[in-house]
């Protein structure tokens, strides 16, 4: 990348920062929601650790990782309204004028929006920490943890930007925001999938990436280091990244022709 | 280094589905030169903007800015321009200074240079104390001014001006004026100017191009377009309503009859302003009295009337329908 290209990415990731950061009703929500959420099942769910083949007495460290995903997913939507009202202002043409290339701006956009997702990730962690989960993979464990959080924001990030540059319309993108959390419910979210007694809800959670995205970031925190949870967790986050990012780039393509 | 500050536009199309909103234009635009694009909502002005800034692609036709195919040559043609569209398109949570800095490192501005050119224009359109406000927080005018600074921060030779002062008081109206005027007058820059407001394109613009239906039915410098009406007319209103058919058959005996106000009975003068003596001297002889009596010069509205049939003064249709295409979707 050019130091010119480096300098766009720079400054339009900048500007997907500072902008999410003066506005209170963007920055806040993702960090407070998961929390309630998580405070609200850490006490009606605390009884499931008594199930045989649980993997943790501490439902608050089990349930500490769906917070990941969920900020995750609000990523999807900053970044699809951001660039959906972008496109309904004026923005983009204003910065189709300019010399910046399409590429430095999805790249630009995600940059942000990852930053974004860390800080969240780092917000998690820390409540996590504060009333007593104890990180079974260390220290170590949670740096990759952050990895795994800058990957799956990116990839949500870049579905977003998707679903914005393909509708260029932000409340489209309010509307799918329900359809995604959706995909959180259906998950193993609140039990391991073997222990899901209903049958067409196991199958639906075992089909459903986002249980997979759940499972690795549990693993860090629960079990140490799993292999094969791992594995499947970042082989998930990069196919939805991959798949997402052609879209995306192929969305703008079309959208800055000139 | 080529230092072609024209444009020139032969045959310009573009379709949307069904509307043909630009209709084969021609036009050219010399060097230094400000050009008013004059012409209803609707009638095609904004989207021959999206069209020379590289925005929208044409459908069929040919157009060169700054010496570069607007089709074929977009980065270069984008290097040497700078625009401020219709709608400011503005960040609201950014403040004023911010969006400049953004701009110049978007623009490729050297780095040593960002500060230095942000506080100048700042300070060019009067925006220095508000710098560092959030722009949700600016009023009409202010946004349009910074819009005009953010067009200029790369020094552009030719900037496009899409209705710059719709919606903006006489004041600021006025400043916005005289800073477009000052660019063309003092640095060389080539204006495109598209309005409304016929006061506008007189005041400002070296020529004037008439667009209706994506046809431009007149061009030329706002003095030769009225010239081409040639005489003035004269507007006597009435003093009582029952004299209205009397009045009116003496102003037909010295020229043509003209829209007016409500209560106005108005005619083109044949014998131009030389005729108003005549027409008081036969009003007296009919002991018809007036409460207002106005010889009216020739203005662009005249000119439209004259060319489409219609005013251009009060017009309402949707130029949303126009440029919502290519705000949709650029393709």
């Amino acid at each position: 990348m050019s130091s010119a290209v480096a300098e766009q990415v720079r400054a339009v990731a900048g500007r997907s920062v500072t902008r999410t950061l003066r506005q209170p009703a963007s920055a806040i929500p993702p960090l407070i929601f998961p929390m309630m959420l998580l405070a609200v099942n850490s006490a009606g769910l605390k009884a499931s650790t008594q199930l045989p083949g649980f993997p943790t007495d501490s439902f608050l460290a089990f349930a500490l990782a769906v917070p990941f995903i969920q900020g995750a997913l609000f990523s999807t939507m900053n970044a699809g309204t951001d660039l959906a009202r972008d496109i309904q202002t004026g923005f983009l043409n204003r910065l189709s004028l300019t010399s910046l290339r399409g590429s430095a701006l999805l790249t630009g956009q995600l940059a942000g929006i990852v930053t974004l997702g860390l800080m969240q990730a780092v917000f998690y962690t820390a409540v996590g920490l504060l009333v007593g989960v104890r990180f079974a993979s260390g220290p170590a464990g949670v740096l990759v943890l952050f990895v795994f959080a800058a990957l799956v924001s990116l990839g949500f990030g870049a579905l977003g930007s998707f679903l914005a540059l393909r509708t260029g319309s932000g409340e489209s993108i309010q509307g799918i925001f329900p359809l995604l959390f959706v995909f959180l419910f259906i998950s193993s979210m609140n039990a391991p999938r073997d222990l899901i007694a209903v049958r067409w809800f196991r199958i639906a959670a075992t089909l459903n990436p986002v249980s997979y995205l759940i499972e690795c970031v549990r693993s860090l925190i629960i079990t140490g280091w799993d292999a094969q949870a791992l594995a499947l967790g970042f082989g998930v986050a990069i196919a939805i990244a991959t798949v997402s990012l052609v879209l995306a780039t192929r969305a703008l393509r079309r959208r800055m022709v000139r | 280094m080529d230092a072609d500050n024209s444009i020139v536009v032969e045959g310009l199309v573009r379709e949307f589905k069904t509307l043909r909103a630009v209709d084969g234009i021609d036009l050219r635009v010399e060097p230094g030169e400000i050009y008013g694009f004059l012409g209803p909502n609707g009638a095609g002005k904004s989207t021959t903007v999206l069209m020379l800034t590289t925005l929208l692609p044409p459908s069929a036709g040919t157009a060169r800015v700054a010496g570069y195919d607007v089709v074929r040559d977009g980065p270069k043609v984008r290097a040497a321009i700078g625009a401020a569209l219709q709608e400011a398109a503005l960040d609201p949570l950014l403040t004023g200074r911010d969006h400049l800095r953004l701009q110049a490192t978007l623009q490729g501005l050297p780095r040593g240079e960002r500060q230095s050119r942000t506080v100048e224009l700042l300070d060019r359109v009067g925006l220095s104390d508000a710098a560092d406000r959030k722009v949700k927080g600016y009023s009409g005018g202010m946004k349009r001014r910074l819009d005009l600074a953010l067009a200029l921060v790369h020094r552009p030779r030719i900037i496009f001006l899409d209705e710059p002062t719709t919606g903006l008081d006489i004041q600021s109206r006025t400043a916005l004026w005289g800073e477009v005027a000052r660019l063309a007058r003092e640095d060389g820059v080539t204006i495109f100017l598209t309005t409304q407001y016929l006061e506008e394109a007189d005041v400002l613009a070296d020529r004037v191009g008439i667009i209706d239906h994506g046809h431009i039915v007149a061009e030329g410098t706002p003095d030769a377009l009225k010239d081409e009406i040639g005489r003035p007319s004269v507007h006597a209103t009435p003093l009582s309503e029952a004299d209205s058919d009397r009045v009116a058959a003496v102003l037909a005996e010295f020229g043509e009859p003209v829209a007016g106000a409500t209560r106005d009975i108005a005619v083109r003068l044949r014998d131009g302003n030389a005729g108003l003596a005549e027409v008081v001297r036969a009003l007296d002889a009919q002991s018809l009295t007036v409460a207002d009596l106005e010889l009216k010069q020739p203005t662009l509205d005249d000119v439209f009337l004259a060319k489409t049939g219609r005013s251009l003064e009060g017009d309402d249709d949707g130029e949303n329908e126009e440029t919502a295409p290519a705000r949709g979707r650029r393709r």
